[in-house]
């Protein structure tokens, strides 16, 4: 069996920064990544982070990045691509599905001290009348073909959400030389910030709050989309419906984290909408209320990849301590410090409320544990 | 109608909020208009800064704020700003002209001396402008920043190109 | 041409190396490396798949391996996932009608 100190499930910006962390005290770290290039999420983020310019604010997130990938290298993380995790098992013990191509996968089981989920969130979907159409998608799935892959997935996008990812992908859908036809909230208020919605705005772009998304058509491609104001009953207000020709209809409707490997590791979970939906319980190290498995990330709740660095080196400088290679003097400054950046992330208009759901998450591990 | 339902800001919020610069300040020279109304936790525009004239502080979720007489209206801080939300403003030109930088980050075939139509903040074409500078440097990191000069009048209300739609 | 060929962030596409593939019989040119799903919708094909059931056709929804929308027979291989396939010289890649068959299947 394949052994390891610790084993980092998922390579995005929590991931990478957790083995960066544990890597520079001296762990012996491999990260799991399901795809051919490790990075996450971070290598369609083209636009600058928010944050403290101390940490990166101002930097794209494809520099970001390059940056972490480059790091690892040169800490010689072993970074296993195309590899899948398909279980956690007692005594830290976790199989791995690595594909060799087409057809050839190889199973191998991995022996490790210290295991960090950090799967990320997967895109939530709303329903409506048409929406398993093509050309109907996720908004992350349309920036990764714009940004990442660098193939448009239409030209005349209808963007549904007014969340931080739907304005963000609607304004790089438009640097990529889409079209968007509207912004659809439902909320009578704008739910990201409000200068991501003027960077739309001032281009013409239309938001229509209040509104909600009654129907795709289509036959074998979506070309209308049938809009309409919403009564406070949900139900559409007569005579308001706009008929917009479009060929993209993206879904901005937040994420949730994924919690498999969580939940099969045995994680406490708990549930509350400003995390995202489940996410496991963790303590002040990160770890959650299964000894030895850590979790960082929007897998540990929803939040941006600014929180996810953070929480990732948390998750670094804990284990680096608990397997002796950081003196606790040492780490609790560290952790102290990523702790007080993480409080200064979570102010501001949207950060109340993830604050609370945080404080909560960790409650309820004294809780479990206490139980 | 407010800026949370419709995501179109304008003078008068800003007035309001005290967050516009001063028409005497203005007609000296050029200014910096900090066009962030939310208390997002985000510091660039006070670290980009080369004379100390943004302040956001410890706390990163504060407020930008702007000290106009510090302030020499360099456009540093345009593409610094992660949100996009930074411009500047000169009415000292002279009773007609006026100019406003704004960052741009669209790919573009225009060229100084360009005569192009200007958009209000709502994205509607108010006045026709020329293109009177064009800076993308390393350090502004693929944000362009366009100058455009306009009729006095619109200077408060122009925010980027007018987008055909 | 859904290609994104310049943009004001990632800059010019670098000189783009080309595979040959075999989409529904025909033959078509594909970037080197690139996902199956990207090579098509740059094309402008955008139906993947017909559900078995209703015969409704399936096209990108996650574009990163989650949802299985995408899937096609490739090399004669059902419910093969485009958007994170790289396309290889050669390749024949086919919508997939239900739950898909294996080559030689009758």
């Amino acid at each position: 069996m394949k052994q390891c100190e610790m084993l980092v499930i998922g390579g995005g910006p929590a991931g990478l920064s957790a083995a960066i962390e544990a890597a520079e005290a001296g762990v012996q770290v491999v990260i799991i990544d399901a795809n051919e290039k490790a990075g996450g999420q971070l290598f369609k983020q083209i636009h600058k982070f928010f944050g403290s310019s101390m940490h990166r604010a101002g930097t794209r997130g494809i520099d970001i990045g390059e940056e972490l990938l480059q790091k690892c290298k040169d800490l010689n993380v072993e970074i296993w691509l195309n590899s899948l995790v398909i279980g956690v098992y007692d005594n830290n013990v976790v199989a791995v599905d690595v594909k060799k191509s087409l057809t050839e996968h190889e199973l191998v089981k991995v022996q490790t001290k210290k295991i960090v989920i950090a799967t990320g969130a997967s895109e939530n979907a709303v329903k409506f009348p048409g929406w398993t159409l093509p050309g109907v998608m996720g908004a992350g799935a349309a920036q990764t073909m714009a940004n990442f892959h660098r193939v448009l997935p239409g030209k005349k996008v209808l963007m549904i959400g007014s969340g931080n990812v739907g304005l963000i992908v609607s304004y790089q859908l438009m640097q990529a030389g889409a079209e968007i036809v509207g912004i659809v909230e439902a909320q009578p208020n704008i739910n990201g910030y409000a200068v991501h919605a003027s960077k739309l705005t001032r281009e013409g772009i239309p938001i229509y709050t209040g509104y909600t998304i009654i129907e795709a058509k289509g036959k074998e491609r979506v070309n209308q989309a049938v809009i309409g104001k919403v009564n406070p009953d949900w139900s559409i207000v007569e005579g308001s419906e706009i008929t917009l020709d479009v060929d993209t209809i993206t879904i901005g409707a937040g994420l949730k984290p994924l919690i498999g490997m969580a939940y099969m590791g045995g994680c406490k979970l708990i549930n509350d909408r400003f995390l995202g939906g489940w996410a496991p319980c963790h303590n002040y190290n990160m770890e959650t209320t299964t000894k030895n498995i850590y979790v960082a990330g929007d897998a540990s709740g929803v939040e941006e990849a600014n929180t996810a660095i953070e929480e990732g080196k948390l998750c670094g400088v804990s284990i680096a301590e608990s397997l002796g290679y950081l003196d606790s003097t040492k780490a609790e400054e560290l952790k102290k410090a990523i702790w007080n950046r993480l409080a200064g992330l979570r102010e501001g208009a949207h950060g109340t409320e993830r604050t609370g759901a945080k404080q909560k998450q960790l409650e309820e591990y004294t809780k479990a544990m206490e139980g | 109608m407010n800026l949370q339902q419709t995501g179109i800001l304008t003078k008068a919020d800003l007035v309001e909020a005290v967050r516009y610069p001063s028409e005497e300040r203005m007609k000296k020279g050029p200014v910096a208009v900090c066009e962030c109304m939310q208390n997002i936790p985000c510091n660039p525009c006070e670290t980009s800064c080369p004379f100390q004239a943004i302040h956001v502080g410890e706390n990163i979720s504060n407020l930008p704020k702007l000290d106009e007489q510090k302030c020499t209206g360099c456009t540093t801080c345009i593409a610094a700003c992660s949100g996009l939300a930074l411009f500047v403003v000169d009415k000292s030109y002279s009773d007609e002209v006026g100019t406003v930088s704004f960052p741009y980050e669209y790919q573009y075939s225009f060229q100084i001396g360009d005569k192009v139509k200007a958009a209000n903040r709502a994205g509607k074409c108010v006045c026709e402008g020329t293109i009177k500078k064009i800076v993308n440097t390393k350090k502004s990191d693929r944000t362009t920043v366009v100058t455009l000069e306009i009729p006095i009048d619109f200077v408060d209300e122009v925010r980027s190109i007018y987008r055909q739609r | 041409m859904m290609r994104v060929t310049s943009h004001p962030v990632l800059g010019e596409m670098k000189e783009i190396e080309w595979v040959n593939i075999t989409v529904n019989g025909k033959p078509m040119k594909a970037k080197k490396g690139e996902m199956i799903l990207a090579a098509l919708l740059a094309e402008g094909i955008i139906v993947n798949r017909y559900t078995t059931k209703k015969q409704e056709p399936r096209g990108l929804f996650c574009g990163i391996g989650q949802c299985t929308d995408c899937m096609m027979v490739v090399n004669g291989i059902p419910n093969v996932r485009t958007c994170i396939t790289p396309v290889e010289e050669g390749m024949t890649v086919e919508v997939q009608d239900g739950l898909g068959k294996w080559r030689g299947d009758k």
